[in-house]
């Protein structure tokens, strides 16, 4: 449904995306996750035609967005980093209005309204200024505003973006309720959201995609080693020696006050039975046991923090990229 | 409703929600009392000079002791005013983002141009048309020739067209009001000088080029009750002209 083709952006000498390359199933949720500044909103902007791409090609719905613009517009709705309000208008006149440069006649406007309304809990606030609602009512009318015409194909940058808890896990909800029928790109620098609300997750950082995977096997594929959990209830003095003297343990972790450790294993090599018999043999009373996954918040910060420090774009996300390509591959097919 | 109906209607909305509307209104009506009353008290005390010279009630000719004088009169303070209502048609939208909603959703960049500068024309003719109560009260106590009066009243609105597209493309081309009130003002103030050296210059090719050039001389004769195709091609080019250049300019905005 959403076709990027090695879409570069120049701002002047600036380069904000560059050789972007990615591409969203029909009914698919799509998260892009990125640090503020990576290149997200010009990918979003690109999507929705508000501004071409320097070089590459991006298509929607099958359609050119640089060729034929009007085609695309017709079936994204599209809510921009700052909800775009008119401050003066009341929500429904607002609403009225997109409906009717969208191309909406009066019955489709009437059915679309009273649907967005009660789908993002307007109805209370319909005939109030847009100046005077909270940021978490604007929000939400924006958001109304890119689902009224009912579009296949959504661009939310930042959705949640100024909502209380409450309102975030319903906004969620109601992203997750949208995929299938509806193809959802989202851009986000929360990483719950993505797991929470995404099928794949396309990391972007400094204007390149840097890592494109479901949620899991990001952080699955991305792990150096196994890492577990042990805590023991009387420990003598030089366990974690002990520990690291094991076969197969690279690096131990200790923590003396709760008796608890963490241990760096081989990977692919699950230690976990072979570290019950040490422990229980030797008596020093097991209490707990497991493997630790590695959080996507861990798996994001890897992935961003290689360049940090390194010199600007070229060589840096060069070396990025050749870190991650080895274990790149054994998730990939 | 077309997109553009759709346009008009909201910038219309948002207009009167505004005080500028009601401000420039106001100041522009009152402006426009106070000349066309300075005129006719001027013409009065003239009538009374004549009387006590001739001794008989003389007939004045009104159409050159106010209405001309208040319709030059008018180039000017349309040129301080119109800038004003115009400041804020894409200055905002740009500055407020919204104009990334316009360019986002099936509506053509010609059609938001079209819709916001006849939203512009509908405002700047319905103060015109409160102005028309000066003409009315004066036919109500004596007689003078409509038709200068009428012609007059399209150049008005001819060149007072050619401002508010003026006033759009420079509001296309920042994102501060005050910089795209003031470029407006200070564009249509040289282009009236312009008038001026093309008269000091005289009946010169180069003298006439720069005179033409210049919306003053057009404006001239539509209020001496002369209308000519010339004149009213020349607006109607300019009007298409300026929305051509905010078109441009937009649009190549998106590029950068």
């Amino acid at each position: 449904m959403i076709e990027v083709q090695g879409v570069t952006k120049r701002y002047g000498d600036h380069t904000a995306i560059e050789r972007v390359t990615f591409s969203v199933a029909k009914g698919e949720v799509l998260a892009f996750l990125g640090p503020n500044g990576a290149g997200k909103t010009s990918t979003m902007r690109i999507l929705a035609c508000y501004m071409p791409a320097t070089e590459g090609t991006a298509r929607v719905a099958g359609f050119d967005c640089f060729e034929q613009p009007l085609e695309v517009k017709r079936r994204i709705g599209y809510l921009p980093e700052n909800p775009p309000l008119y401050q003066e208008l009341t929500v429904t006149e607002y609403l009225t209005f997109v409906g009717r440069i969208k191309g909406m006649n009066a019955g489709e406007l009437r059915s679309g309204l009273a649907r967005v309304l009660e789908r993002l809990a307007l109805g209370s606030v319909r005939r109030r200024l847009i100046a005077n609602l909270s940021r978490g009512y604007q929000q939400r009318v924006g958001l109304a505003q890119a689902l009224l015409n009912d579009p296949p194909v959504l661009i939310l940058d930042e959705p949640t973006l100024g909502l209380d808890p409450k309102q975030i896990i319903e906004i969620r909800e109601l992203i997750k309720s949208l995929a299938g029928s509806h193809t959802v790109i989202l851009s986000t620098h929360i990483l719950p959201e993505a797991t929470a609300v995404c099928q794949r997750v396309v990391i972007i950082h400094a204007g390149r995609i840097v890592a494109e995977d479901t949620p899991e096997q990001l952080s699955s594929r991305l792990r150096r080693s196994e890492k577990i959990s042990v805590v023991v209830k009387t420990p003598p003095p030089d366990l974690a020696d002990r520990f690291r003297a094991l076969p197969g343990v690279l690096n131990v972790f200790a923590s003396t006050e709760t008796g608890g450790f963490l241990l760096e294993c081989d990977l692919g090599r699950d230690l976990r039975e072979e570290l019950a018999r040490f422990v229980v043999g030797n008596g020093w009373g097991l209490l707990e046991l497991k493997t630790v996954s590695m959080t996507l918040e861990d798996v994001f910060l890897l992935l961003t923090q290689h360049e940090e420090g390194m010199e600007p774009r070229e060589d840096g996300a060069e070396e990025a990229r050749q870190e991650t390509a080895p274990t790149q591959e054994p998730s990939s097919t | 409703m077309t997109p553009v109906q759709a346009i008009i209607a909201k910038e219309l909305r948002t207009a009167f929600v505004s005080p500028i509307v009601y401000v420039v209104g106001a100041v522009f009506l009152l402006i426009y009392g106070f000349l066309a009353y300075l005129y006719v008290v001027n013409a009065g005390s003239q009538a009374v000079r004549l009387m006590q010279l001739q001794g008989a009630a003389p007939q004045l000719n009104l159409n050159e002791l106010v209405f001309r004088p208040t319709f030059y009169s008018m180039a000017i303070i349309l040129m301080l005013v119109l800038p004003i209502l115009t400041m804020r048609v894409f200055a905002e939208e740009r500055k407020l983002r919204t104009f990334e909603l316009l360019m986002t959703c099936p509506i053509r960049m010609n059609e938001v141009i079209i819709g916001k500068f006849l939203a512009l024309l509908f405002l700047y003719l319905g103060m015109l048309a409160l102005t028309g109560i000066v003409p009315l009260i004066l036919a109500t106590y004596s007689s003078f020739d409509w038709n200068p009066v009428l012609t007059g009243y399209l150049g008005l609105v001819l060149m007072g067209a050619l401002f508010l597209a003026t006033g759009v493309l420079a509001s296309a081309m920042t994102e501060n009001q005050v910089v795209a009130a003031f470029l407006s003002f200070g564009f249509l103030l040289l282009v009236w000088l312009l008038g001026l050296l093309g008269s000091v210059l005289g009946d010169t090719p180069v003298g006439n080029t720069i005179a033409y050039l210049s919306f003053i001389d057009h404006y001239d004769r539509l209020v001496r009750g002369l209308v000519d195709s010339k004149d009213l091609i020349y607006y109607l080019s300019g009007i298409v002209l300026m929305l051509f250049f905010a078109h441009r300019v937009l649009d190549s905005q998106r590029w950068k």
